[in-house]
């Protein structure tokens, strides 16, 4: 055991676990941020992607020693005044069905738009591919980001 | 499942639907003073507050909005004032099951009546207070109102008086051109949730004081726990207990779910293999063909197939077992003690949930109490009741609030698969090249029948909803060879509907070539006579086949010149009650397809909610997509191979195409629309990969 301390949507958090817990797991069991989806346990999915100092990561795979000290964003703080663009978006095209993977999906396209305002279908191809749905939900996914971008009025 | 099947159930459900307001009243003692609650199905309160009670499971598909929006409308509710609420394990709503694409059909009639009892007794209660005739006074927007003299009372000012009135039993439903949240494109009210990561799945719900629990379970099919040490286990900060859950698996409980799984890893089993370790693949594929030959139940027969001459065709399909896979793996949460037991499970079956927990932890089944979560995906996995019974009995050991935690190998190796099948066509053509006689030889395990339910004259309980005819081939025999295999049978979305499309779709279009006509052209020839295909209790027409056939050929621009190298391929299916017909357009990239855009045109009679009927369509032929492309359980020494992600991969964004979706206008009776987009992806896509090729793919998956 040891403690660790996060900085966790802007707020200064001080965890006893052992170092090696994966940061998913501290967020969902530690922090009771349970926003944050376990799929795969193995970085396949994506359904827990995170941001640590505003890149994008999977909570899964990555000990919460790696980020000690590091500032970290879930879908809980995503929004902070409100929601974010992307969610308002995500409304707007429907996208959730069963909605399970849908705020990693949401985190990965934040990370895009942060970097790459405008981004073109390729760009989100390779920024999102990491992200399954067996929903099925892509189509939706991309329309709603581009409709976030503001590059791609409502159909 | 309970001792009725998933077939029965619905046939039930419909059955039970003619009669039923008189069902669902709530026990005289629980509808609180002023609370206007005449079914089960909704409350009225004094602060106008309107309450719609979800009986079935949310899973994706959009039960907690599309339900809702049928009552609402006999109601004459303001949509904007509604609240949702998840019905738990009942008595009260008949069989609450999840699955068979029948939420729609099965509470269609039951949401409708209970939505316009409740109008009916909000008018006579305002009527009654104004002194007025009925007739005067008109449900409108959460308000009756009597417009000659200008006067409206809101559903809660009436509550009180329109729960002490007597309940009729025979109201006036609306007709379809009076629909105003019927058919509208109404937003899903969970989707604020889930983007936020305030919607609560199974694996997300907590109690105080909760533990957490993985299990080791035997990799061998039907292996068995012979010792195992926990010493090291136990030294894992939080661990608490380690202890055989049944025969055939360990429990590792700890205060984290990391706890658990860090301990489940340094878990040391040694395990009773039994009687399945030496399974394989390729020993179910033979007894498939081994079984071909023996004698078959008859599912549809017309005329005499045998007699028919004329050109012979015959052609074999395989098709591999399947898993489900949804996103978020297996969990349920349970705390027994003692004299009740209460679970929080993500579930499509939450009653029989309550009535396998009950047993296995010596309680009656009102001694349960099941709670229905939201669910990451289902797709028929959750139809099982394992997880519950595994936390209940966790719990029981442990004496404590558990939630057990499957990991996403844990769902892949230890899941109930589609079963794998084998399909043998045979057709004689006459002069012109059209069938005069169509044999479809079915051989598939049956899940019902390995999971000890009826299985009539031999013919899984399923048959009936899935493999039924598309064509009203003059002599026409669809067969079934019921067989077994150890290895775990479940009903994964569409079930065996996907097989039988995928072989007759496929074949069909052989006959095509064969014939050299074009495909499209082709099927609509043998839809073209309006005939009423009998196959069990359901009504197959020709006339509605042809009609989204000709809905998708006309959307996709069939027959219109496409850019090079790119090809089209369609198929169509009828299951669940409903029509569905499909193009795919591909192109070829180092001989593996690339699918671009799918036209789906579906008849599903009235449509309640055209958004999500889009989304269910879209959302099953990427699922069928990924099923044709990859799908493949495989099983080596007893024990399932693939594990995660990586070797079992759903379709990723840069796979995916575009979808269009058409629905035929209907005022029919809703049908099916959960399962029937998925039957014909498979042998569309493979007709387009003809086309492109001319290679003929007759095993799934595409690319083994």
């Amino acid at each position: 055991m040891a403690d660790i301390n996060l900085r966790v949507n802007g707020s200064e958090k001080k965890v006893s676990v052992s170092p090696e817990t994966p940061l998913l797991w501290v967020l969902r069991d530690t922090l009771e941020l349970t926003g944050t989806k376990f799929g795969c346990g193995a970085g396949l999915c994506g359904a827990c992607t995170v941001h640590v100092e505003g890149n994008p990561i999977r909570s899964c795979s990555t000990p919460v020693s790696q980020v000690s000290g590091k500032s970290v964003t879930t879908i809980e703080g995503l929004g902070a005044n409100g929601l974010h663009v992307l969610q308002e978006a995500w409304i707007a095209e429907e996208v959730p069905q069963c909605g399970y993977c849908q705020t990693g999906q949401i985190m990965s396209a934040a990370a895009l738009l942060a970097k790459t305002p405008n981004p073109t279908d390729d760009q989100i191809t390779q920024a999102m591919n990491g992200n399954l749905c067996r929903c099925g939900t892509y189509e939706r996914i991309r329309n709603a980001i581009h409709r976030a971008a503001g590059n791609r009025g409502p159909r | 499942m309970s001792p009725l099947s998933r077939r029965e159930f619905v046939a039930a459900g419909v059955a039970a639907s003619a009669g039923l307001v008189i069902g669902f009243y709530l026990p005289h003692g629980e509808t609180p003073d002023k609370e206007f609650s005449p079914n089960a199905y909704l409350r009225v309160t004094p602060d106008n507050k309107v309450t719609i009670v979800v009986a079935r499971s949310e899973m994706g598909q959009g039960v907690r909005t599309a339900l809702p929006m049928i009552l609402a409308e006999e109601l004459e509710a303001d949509w904007k004032q509604i609240e949702i609420e998840q019905a738990g394990a009942s008595t009260l709503f008949g069989d609450q099951t999840t699955g068979g694409s029948a939420s729609i059909r099965t509470t269609w009639d039951p949401m409708r009546k209970a939505g316009a009892t409740a109008r009916e007794m909000l008018i006579s209660a305002a009527a009654l207070t104004w002194s007025v005739p009925r007739s005067a006074c008109t449900a409108q927007s959460n308000q009756i109102k009597h417009v000659s003299s200008n006067r409206s009372l809101s559903y809660g000012e009436l509550a009180a008086k329109a729960a002490a009135l007597p309940i009729p039993t025979d109201v006036p439903l609306k007709q379809s051109k009076d629909y105003k949240i019927i058919g509208q494109r109404l937003p899903r009210l969970d989707s604020p949730a889930k983007v936020r990561g305030e919607a609560v799945f199974g694996i997300d719900f907590r109690l105080p004081g909760i533990r957490f629990a993985t299990l080791s379970r035997c990799p061998v099919i039907g292996g068995k726990v012979s010792e195992f040490d926990d010493k090291e286990s136990k030294k894992v900060s939080g661990v608490s207990y380690v202890g055989k859950i049944g025969d055939s698996a360990v429990a590792v409980v700890a205060d984290s779910v990391w706890g658990a799984m860090e301990g489940r890893r340094l878990l040391e089993v040694r395990w009773d293999d039994g009687p399945n370790k030496d399974l394989n693949t390729a020993a179910v594929v033979a007894s498939l063909k081994q079984a071909a030959s023996k004698k078959s139940a008859s599912l549809y027969l017309a005329g005499d197939p045998a007699k028919a001459s004329g050109r012979r065709i015959s052609a074999e399909y395989e098709l591999p077992f399947m898993a489900h896979a949804p996103m978020e793996p297996g969990n349920c949460t349970a705390f027994y003690q003692g004299s009740k037991c209460e679970l929080w499970a993500p579930t499509q079956v939450p009653q029989d949930c309550r009535d396998s927990v009950a047993p296995a932890v010596g309680l009656d089944p009102d001694q349960v109490k099941v709670n229905v979560t939201l669910m990451g995906g289902g797709f028929g996995r959750r139809l099982e009741h394992d997880y519950a019974v595994e936390a209940a009995l966790v719990s029981k050991a442990i004496n404590a609030p558990v939630k057990v935690i499957w990991t996403r190998e844990d769902d892949m190796r230890f899941s109930t698969y589609r079963p794998a099948s084998l399909h043998q066509l045979s057709a004689a053509l006459d002069g012109s090249g059209f069938p005069s006689a169509m044999t479809h030889r079915i051989i598939s395990p049956s899940i019902s029948g390995q999971k000890g339910q009826p299985t009539p004259n031999n013919v899984d309980p399923d048959m009936p909803d899935e493999a039924g005819p598309v064509y009203g081939f003059p002599n026409y025999s669809i067969e079934y060879v019921m067989t077994e295999t150890p290895v775990p049978l479940g009903w994964m979305r569409s079930v065996y509907a996907l097989q039988a499309a995928f072989a007759l779709e496929s074949f069909v279009d052989e006959l095509a070539v064969a014939a050299g006509k074009d495909p499209v052209e082709y099927r609509l020839r043998l839809l073209a006579k309006d005939q009423d295909l009998q196959y069990f209790t359901t009504t197959w027409k020709t006339a509605r086949m042809r009609g989204v056939l000709r809905l998708a050929a006309e959307k996709a621009g069939w027959g219109k010149p496409l850019p090079p190298g790119r090809f089209r391929g369609v198929a169509c299916f009828g299951c669940f009650a409903s029509y569905m017909a499909e193009v795919v357009e591909i192109t070829m990239e180092n001989d593996q397809p690339r699918v671009h855009r799918v036209v789906a045109a579906v008849d599903c009679g009235q449509v309640v909610n055209p958004g999500i009927l889009e989304q269910q369509i879209q959302g099953g032929i990427v699922f069928a997509l990924a099923n044709a492309l990859r799908a493949k359980i495989t099983i080596e020494k007893g024990r399932v191979v693939q594990g995660n992600f990586d070797d079992y991969a759903p379709l990723r964004m840069d796979e995916a195409p575009s979808v269009e979706v058409y629905a035929v206008s209907s005022q029919d009776v809703p049908t099916g629309i959960g399962e029937p987009s998925v039957p014909p992806l498979a042998p569309a896509l493979c007709n387009a990969i003809y086309a492109a090729t001319k290679k003929r793919i007759r095993a799934l998956p595409i690319l083994s």
